[in-house]
């Protein structure tokens, strides 16, 4: 999908848990998620982190989708 | 009673003529034509009917009159097999059997048969639906292209379960066909799993169960010049749906997607709230329908949005299920969808997944 969609000339960041398949098939920009299940906040913590973490990563994919690369490129994100 | 094969050809192998008659519009013809001839020999309890005609230039410029047209002169018949080509490495003529065969395919529901060279551009755009032979690049190896299809067509008729695409000389479709082995030790997925993991180990080699495709690398998209201006849609394969799932996507291999509106939502209303819940079955959906957010990020999108470091968040999301899904049904599902993107300007995409 997140091929298809770029060929038609969107910028489009793939949020996923597993890097390595995302590369494999093709992404071009990826933010990494914290798991399969829960991607963006895992339930055993406070709701207050995990807010934290879903906005700080969106943030992250956000930023890429703005930033110009020149290879596949797995964004670094801080929490 | 004898089985049906419509077949399609080119104005070259039609008879008509060479490139100066490749504006040649269809036509269709009772018997066998060229190529057709030769199928018909070889077809074991079936014949060919009809052959269907059309130049290369005509089809080209006209697809669209062109398929319509033979949709027409097929209505009506009876088919259990269309065959087109060989097509070799003959650009156009490959495009062409291609979008024959799909078309027949998706309005009549018959199963079809192709073959040409792997250079050829109808491989890459329509291997993912029809039969396709991997055939040689030029027609004095007809014979052998020949061969090899009609040996597939008779398997196919006879309603034969065809091996796998290495085995019967075509081209990956792309499509996932489910086998049942007989319930044995040996059989089990853990054990092959096994097998294949100590041969690896060891150096030996060994044959994957799961064909990764070759990576078809596409062109980075430019990056957004103004986030603050941009619109962005949201996509995602982890299966969030309203609770009643609408759609009815399946929770594997889906075939179908959904658009939902969240437009004025600060965050997405869970399952206990009757709002939103996931339906992929790869994974517990404990903490999804608890929190939809954790798949979809509505809220962080929608606070993003009122401080303003991005324009706007597209109206809707777009939802499928990635598990057991095929690229090539995840890439229509994709071609689906962009036209309502296109229809509110969205600028750029977040796509999660599960």
């Amino acid at each position: 999908m997140v091929k298809v969609f770029e060929r038609a000339g969107y910028p489009i960041v793939h949020m996923c848990n597993l890097i390595p398949v995302s590369t494999t098939v093709g992404a071009n920009r990826m933010v990494p998620t914290i798991s399969i299940p829960y991607p963006l906040g895992d339930p055993n913590t406070p709701e207050e982190e995990q807010w934290k973490l879903r906005y700080h990563r969106v943030g992250v994919a956000l930023d890429a989708l703005a930033t110009p690369i020149e290879e596949q490129t797995a964004f670094k994100v801080k929490i | 009673m004898a089985k049906k094969v419509i077949y399609y050809v080119n104005q070259f192998f039609g008879g008509i003529g060479g490139e100066d008659t490749a504006d040649f519009e269809p036509e269709i013809r009772e018997g066998q034509v060229g190529p057709a001839m030769a199928a018909n020999a070889a077809l074991e309890d079936a014949e060919v009917t009809h052959t269907i005609i059309c130049g290369d230039n005509f089809m080209g410029s006209n697809t669209q009159e062109a398929l319509d047209r033979i949709e027409k002169m097929l209505e009506g018949k009876e088919m259990d097999l269309f065959i087109a080509g060989p097509a070799f490495q003959a650009g156009r003529y490959g495009v062409a059997c291609g979008n024959v065969c799909k078309m027949v395919g998706e309005k009549f529901g018959v199963p079809t048969l192709t073959s040409m060279n792997v250079e050829n551009p109808g491989v890459d755009m329509f291997k993912g639906y029809t039969r396709m032979m991997s055939g040689h690049n030029a027609a004095a190896q007809m014979r052998k292209d020949m061969a090899a299809m009609m040996a597939v067509a008779n398997k196919m008729l006879r309603g034969e379960e065809l091996g796998t695409p290495e085995e019967e000389g075509m081209f990956h479709s792309g499509r996932r066909i489910e086998k049942f082995l007989e319930y044995t030790r040996e059989n089990t997925a853990a054990y092959r799993g096994v097998q294949m993991l100590i041969k690896k180990i060891k150096g030996e080699p060994y044959q994957t169960e799961l064909e990764i495709p070759e990576r078809d690398v596409v062109p980075i998209a430019e990056p957004i010049a103004d986030l603050s201006k941009a619109n962005i849609a949201m996509v995602t394969t982890g299966g969030i749906v309203p609770v009643d799932n609408p759609d009815r996507i399946q929770s594997a291999s889906a075939t179908r997607w959904g658009r939902y509106n969240v437009a004025g939502l600060d965050k997405l209303p869970n399952r206990e709230a009757n709002g939103y819940k996931t339906i992929h079955a790869g994974f517990d959906p404990a903490a999804a329908d608890a929190c939809p957010d954790v798949i979809m990020p509505i809220d962080a999108m929608r606070a993003y949005e009122k401080e303003g470091k991005i324009g706007k968040l597209h109206d809707y999301f777009y939802s499928t299920v990635g598990t057991g899904t095929t690229e090539s049904e995840a890439a229509r599902m994709a071609e689906e969808i962009i036209p309502y993107l296109q229809e509110d300007g969205v600028d750029a995409i977040i796509l999660t997944s599960t």
